[in-house]
């Protein structure tokens, strides 16, 4: 069976799929990859259907080799990468041979990267996941010397490629959704909140992330005497210093923290990549505004269009076959693209 | 009587039914009632539902219904039936959980038996005379909301937090918790069990569930290290009528 030995992780590597929805009733949050949006991507390069299993890089890679023939995606917060010292492309899929090395740096923008592998990581199943969830002490955190088993991978020479992914790595603006704790804050607290500029603090993890802000701390009426009502991620609670948190895949599931909203799943990706010290600002939208743009996973997965990669020489010969095959026009230099994606971060 | 049940928007998927902002018996009867009948006859589009203390959360898909069709569903479920008037869940079960009452296992006692106006002697025999009902699992996993204890035990939140390991009892507000794992809390650490309350890799990894009572039995430090070798850390189960 092919595989992935760590040679060297990063802190708080972890193995991570879409989560355990559903077990809401019984106190654990859905857990799963803090960047949804890259596994999907990962899934669009491989040609595998979501939900493998892959490494979560919390802000620095590792070094992996490989133990059979395997393909990786390469996506979420870009790092740079080699095979065999061989820089090769974030945001694309490669070929990993056995006994190759994989070495990814750390983060040049966002947070969270992902290695994903073509058949999916497959360490056994807890309450139908493999997904690590740290603060329900379910698995813990992959270290060096870990041999991670690959699944069999069900297009082993399909060529590598490459997609623009959506950026989400330098915070910006953030839809915020009404909810029924929303109007414990008055309406010129709810003005303040959307015209401050939050930094994401330097404290956050996969439960949350704390927002450091210039001014006075945002009071609720009656916030000191809420009876714990559901939590679920996106929601933005003030705890008790007046102090916004917004909640992330792990966090907890109830909660007596007065909420001033919740972030709108398709921006959620955007809070949990802002690294320490990024801009977040948050606009109320209405609930029939964030239906309409709604998007759900699948439609997103859908709508994911990865491109040939015609930059890394390793995948030139499967390349050329599936051009023949697909008729894909050739010799674009997919160069700017990589600048696009790496260059812009601060 | 009871306050109006209110039916409000949760993010961009979600909407809460809130029986009561302040917890009673019925309003919690209330919650565990109309989550069970959800679960047994779904709204369309219902994803997940999930009773707290006092309220429930239902998780839609937008793709199969929209806010104002599942919230009117909701409406008319509350309309046809009095949920306060609802009686506990079947097939309850009554835990007998070993706990250690103070000292260095748990220090907050006797802050808390200050606070409550009571001796240290007189706080325990208060919370070792009768079972207390969970009333809602949620926070961490399988971890139980336990209430609601008598009047003289409403005392305040602590101002900072303090850790606990796994297995801890606190209390604030008429309520315990007993914690699944280690965790910071405002509450007061009162006692110490070894009850597990959530094993990932168990057949059944939750062992509370909303309307199961557990009676608290004081024993000496001792005795809980001998409990802790035991199965579910010594505490008995055994079923309500």
């Amino acid at each position: 069976m092919s595989g992935l030995v760590i040679r060297r992780a990063g802190p708080q590597m972890t193995v991570q799929d879409l989560g355990r929805p559903g077990f809401l009733a019984v106190g654990l949050s859905r857990g799963g990859a803090a960047d949804r949006l890259a596994l999907f991507e990962a899934a669009a390069l491989l040609g595998d259907a979501p939900g493998n299993a892959a490494l979560e890089m919390a802000g620095a890679g590792g070094t992996f080799e490989a133990t059979g023939d395997l393909r990786i995606a390469l996506t979420g917060a870009p790092m740079p990468a080699t095979i065999e010292g061989r820089p090769v492309q974030w945001n694309a899929s490669h070929t990993l041979a056995k006994g190759e090395t994989l070495t990814i740096g750390a983060a040049t923008g966002g947070v969270y990267g992902y290695l994903s592998v073509g058949g999916g990581i497959d360490t056994g199943t807890i309450m139908e996941s493999r997904a690590t969830h740290l603060a329900a002490r379910i698995g813990a955190p992959v270290a060096a010397g870990d041999a991670l088993p690959v699944g069999p991978d069900p297009t082993p020479s399909a060529p590598g490629l490459t997609l623009d992914p959506d950026d989400r790595f330098r915070g910006g603006s953030v839809r915020l959704v009404p909810g029924g704790q929303t109007e414990m804050f008055t309406a010129p607290e709810r003005a303040r909140f959307e015209a401050t500029t939050f930094t994401r603090d330097l404290r956050g993890n996969r439960q949350g992330v704390r927002l450091a802000f210039e001014g006075g701390p945002f009071e609720a009426e009656g916030g000191r005497s809420v009876l714990s009502e559901i939590i679920v991620p996106g929601d933005v609670q003030m705890t008790g210093d007046g102090t916004p948190y917004v909640l992330l895949p792990e966090c907890q599931t109830t909660g007596g923290y007065p909420r001033i909203g919740s972030v709108h799943p398709n921006d959620l990706a955007r809070v949990a990549q802002a690294a320490p010290g990024t801009a977040l600002t948050f606009n109320f939208v209405t609930r029939e505004e964030a239906l309409g743009h709604f998007r759900n996973e699948a439609q997103i997965f859908k709508s994911l269009s990865p491109q040939a990669l015609v930059r890394d020489p390793h995948d030139i010969d499967d390349l050329l076959s599936y051009q023949l095959v697909s008729g894909a026009t050739t010799g674009e230099d997919t160069g700017g693209e990589d600048d696009e994606t790496t260059g812009g971060q601060p | 009587m009871a306050d109006p049940v209110q039916i409000l928007s949760q993010g961009a998927n979600g909407v809460v039914i809130r029986f009561a902002t302040k917890l009673s018996d019925a309003a919690n009867r209330a919650t565990i009632a109309f989550a069970a009948s959800l679960l047994e006859n779904s709204p369309v589009g219902m994803e997940e539902c999930s009773p707290a203390l006092a309220s429930v959360y239902v998780r839609f898909d937008p793709g199969k219904t929209g806010y104002a069709e599942i919230a009117e569903d909701l409406r008319k479920r509350l309309e046809a039936r009095d949920f306060f008037a609802a009686n506990l869940p079947p097939n309850r079960t009554l835990w007998r959980v070993p706990t250690v009452f103070g000292g260095e296992l748990a220090p907050g006692l006797e802050e808390a038996a200050v606070e409550a106006g009571l001796s240290v002697d007189d706080a325990v025999a208060a919370l070792t005379a009768q079972s207390v009902r969970v009333l809602a699992i949620g926070y961490a996993p399988g971890q139980p909301y336990l209430g609601e204890l008598p009047e003289a035990f409403d005392i305040p939140r602590l101002p900072d937090l303090i850790d606990v390991p796994k297995a801890a009892v606190v209390l604030a507000i008429r309520q315990l918790v007993i914690f699944a794992n280690g965790s910071p809390t405002g509450w007061r650490h009162i006692g110490q069990t070894a009850f597990p309350l959530f094993q990932p890799d168990a057949e059944t990894p939750i062992t509370l569930n909303p309307g199961d009572e557990v009676l608290l039995e004081a024993v000496t430090q001792d005795q809980l290290e001998v409990s802790q070798a035991m199965p579910m850390g010594g505490a008995t189960a055994e079923p309500l009528g």
